[in-house]
């Protein structure tokens, strides 16, 4: 790439407009089956799902456990083969690209996993350049400038050179979404990222990918339990339940007292609000 | 943030290469006709040189054909079983994962032994012949190590203490059959039991067996190698490496295959010496961090300067007799090994 570029925005030019007409993300008709044994009827399916997203969008997957939102999230990163369907990114089927292409192109934010060894949070953030440039090699000037500026935009420099296992919950997650921003995809898939966050660390995290969607014009696909979160980060909402896609669309048109409280099983109310963003509140039964 | 250079890489491996070097030319002294060092540095120098015919005729007999090969072969098993045990350890994300541990040194024994019984009665010819032990070697440990890696799986993944006691079961269980062979077969060419079960660098062999070893070596380590990078990821999960754009299962393919390779070519020729795959290693991350890069070259010379002094000890400590390598390398590797499993988070 070239040094005078702005250093972790991906490779489309930017535009005015926050939202494009352009489809980045296509899913189509997706399909998928699990099965422990080929010969047995499989244990988990999701049926044929699709939707679109543009740059500088975000969508969030919401559903109770085992409803398929992980499921449809790997598929998207193109670790998962859909049984039927495809999954299209900028027009190329991502489940054929090979590992290095994806990861050129897609980066993932998943749970923390216990590391081996201790490692500094600039070699952890490096990580993210593994896809650019040849597998063995030593990193090049730039890749050290794109992991600065990706540990800059999540606001997270000082802790360039503190131990990964010596730093908070919150700061971890925005660290690992740093290594994600390093890899500058196209698209950008999170798995429950405010998971065991405390309420500001999960604004904070939100606010973040909410500017870096807007700034470098990532695609961002969320799995969430935060219904309210939600709500307010989220351009549109896929609901899922029990393997099925049942919405797609803005908050406002998918956030309906039945729909949820059918989905969620649990008494709720909704409070829309003046720009689209509803609130839910759960009651108990008390 | 000072990422790793070209530079920084070639000065720690220099420094162990001096290393090395000190520590063979201690061990060349050390023998049963004392040397001096004086002595020894000349007759190193027209080594080195192609001059050999020039040594002196008394020690330069001893030093070039008895203690010198036997150094070698040291620098080739140490140096092949501490990166087999480097790349098992970022496979299997274990940091106790060692070929001896985990019966891969086993397996590739009872594969040599069968090899060594059949031998004889089939008629090859002479270059295959010479191969038949070193394949065989490879075959068993590539596949006790399909087997351990199967038996370590627990729901889909890599249980860490499974893995660990299945291991530790196949090398009892692979160490009881070549008990029973060794025991029942009487044939003149297969060494001895210890030798098989504790390792030992006593044998001498032709000069071309040295230059294979030392040939399947580096092509098994430049393998590995080549996937420095991509096993830094695999440290942080097979799914992450995924995501960051590892071709996992090809990795994990050919580095199994390189890492079975190097297991077999050292067990051919030494036996089963053990612990070496986890001391060095360790070692080695404590000094050098864990980017395998850097790792993977210092594991192979360190494993060379840990086997040479191992057996410079076993040739000394109770002389005139001798101690199987594999005796040394295990007292100093075992407590490790319990230190390291204590100290692990659950």
């Amino acid at each position: 790439m070239s040094p005078g570029r702005s250093t972790a925005s991906p490779r489309t030019p930017p535009e005015s407009a926050r939202l494009s007409t352009e489809i980045r993300l296509a899913v189509e008709q997706v399909s998928y089956a699990y099965s422990a044994n080929p010969t047995q009827a499989p244990l988990f399916t999701l049926e044929a799902t699709s939707f679109q997203a543009r740059p500088g969008e975000i969508v969030a997957i919401l559903g109770p456990n085992a409803s398929g939102k992980s499921t449809l999230l790997q598929l998207i990163a193109g670790v998962l083969q859909p049984l039927s369907g495809r999954i299209l990114l900028n027009g190329f089927v991502i489940h054929s690209l090979s590992p290095r292409n994806r990861a050129q192109r897609i980066a993932m934010v998943q749970q923390e996993s216990r590391l081996l060894f201790p490692a500094r949070v600039w070699e952890f953030v490096l990580q993210g350049r593994h896809a650019h440039g040849r597998s063995l090699r030593f990193e090049s000037s730039d890749d050290i400038l794109i992991t600065q500026n990706a540990l800059a935009q999540v606001g997270a420099a000082a802790l360039s050179d503190r131990l990964m296992d010596q730093i908070s919950g919150g700061e971890k997650q925005r660290v690992i979404l740093a290594r994600a921003i390093a890899q500058q995809p196209l698209l950008l898939l999170l798995d429950e990222p405010t998971l065991h966050l405390d309420i500001a660390a999960q604004v904070g995290l939100l606010d973040a990918l909410r500017r870096l969607s807007a700034q470098n014009r990532y695609t961002v696909v969320v799995v969430t339990h935060e219904l309210n979160l939600a709500a307010e980060y989220a351009d549109q909402i896929l609901l899922m339940q029990s393997g099925r896609c049942l919405r797609v669309g803005p908050p406002a048109l998918i956030y309906q007292r039945e729909l949820l409280e059918q989905v969620f099983q649990v008494p709720l109310k909704v409070e829309m609000r003046g720009h689209g963003r509803p609130r839910v509140t759960i009651l108990s039964d008390s | 943030m000072q990422p790793l250079t070209f530079r920084k890489l070639l000065f720690h491996c220099l420094l162990l290469l001096i290393i090395l070097f000190l520590v063979v030319v201690v061990a060349l002294k050390f023998g049963a006709v004392p040397v001096s060092l004086y002595a020894l540095g000349r007759d190193l120098l027209r080594v080195v040189l192609g001059q050999s015919s020039q040594m002196s005729s008394d020690y330069g007999l001893i030093i070039q054909n008895i203690r010198l090969p036997r150094i070698i072969l040291g620098i080739l098993v140490g140096a092949s079983l501490s990166v087999a045990g480097t790349s098992f350890q970022a496979l299997l994300r274990n940091p106790l994962a060692d070929p001896y541990v985990l019966g891969v040194s086993s397996g590739a024994a009872l594969g040599a032994i069968f090899a060594l019984i059949a031998e004889p009665h089939l008629t090859l010819p002479p270059v295959f012949a010479a191969l038949l032990t070193p394949l065989c070697a490879f075959l068993g440990a590539a596949a006790t190590i399909t087997a351990v890696y199967f038996l370590g799986r627990r729901e889909g993944q890599i249980d860490s203490t499974t893995l660990l006691l299945g291991g530790v079961i196949t090398a009892s269980f692979l160490s009881a059959i070549i008990t029973f062979l060794m025991s029942t077969v009487n044939s003149g060419n297969t060494r001895g039991m210890v030798f098989w079960l504790m390792g030992n660098l006593s044998t001498s062999f032709q000069k071309s067996t040295y230059w294979f070893l030392a040939a399947g070596f580096v092509a098994a380590t430049g393998v590995i190698y080549a996937s420095a990078n991509d096993l830094n990821l695999l440290l942080s999960g097979e799914k992450e490496a995924m995501h960051l754009g590892v071709d996992v299962r090809r990795v994990r393919f050919v580095v199994y295959i390189a890492a079975s390779l190097l297991t077999g070519l050292a067990v051919s020729v030494s036996g089963a010496v053990g612990y070496v795959g986890l001391i060095v290693p360790h070692v080695m991350r404590l000094i050098y961090g864990s980017d395998h890069r850097t790792l993977i070259p210092a594991a192979a010379l360190g494993g060379a300067i840990a086997v040479v002094i191992a057996d410079t000890l076993a040739r000394i400590v109770v002389a005139p007799s001798e101690l199987a390598v594999g005796a040394v390398t295990a007292v100093a590797g075992a407590p490790l090994f319990i230190y390291l499993l204590r100290r692990r988070p659950a």
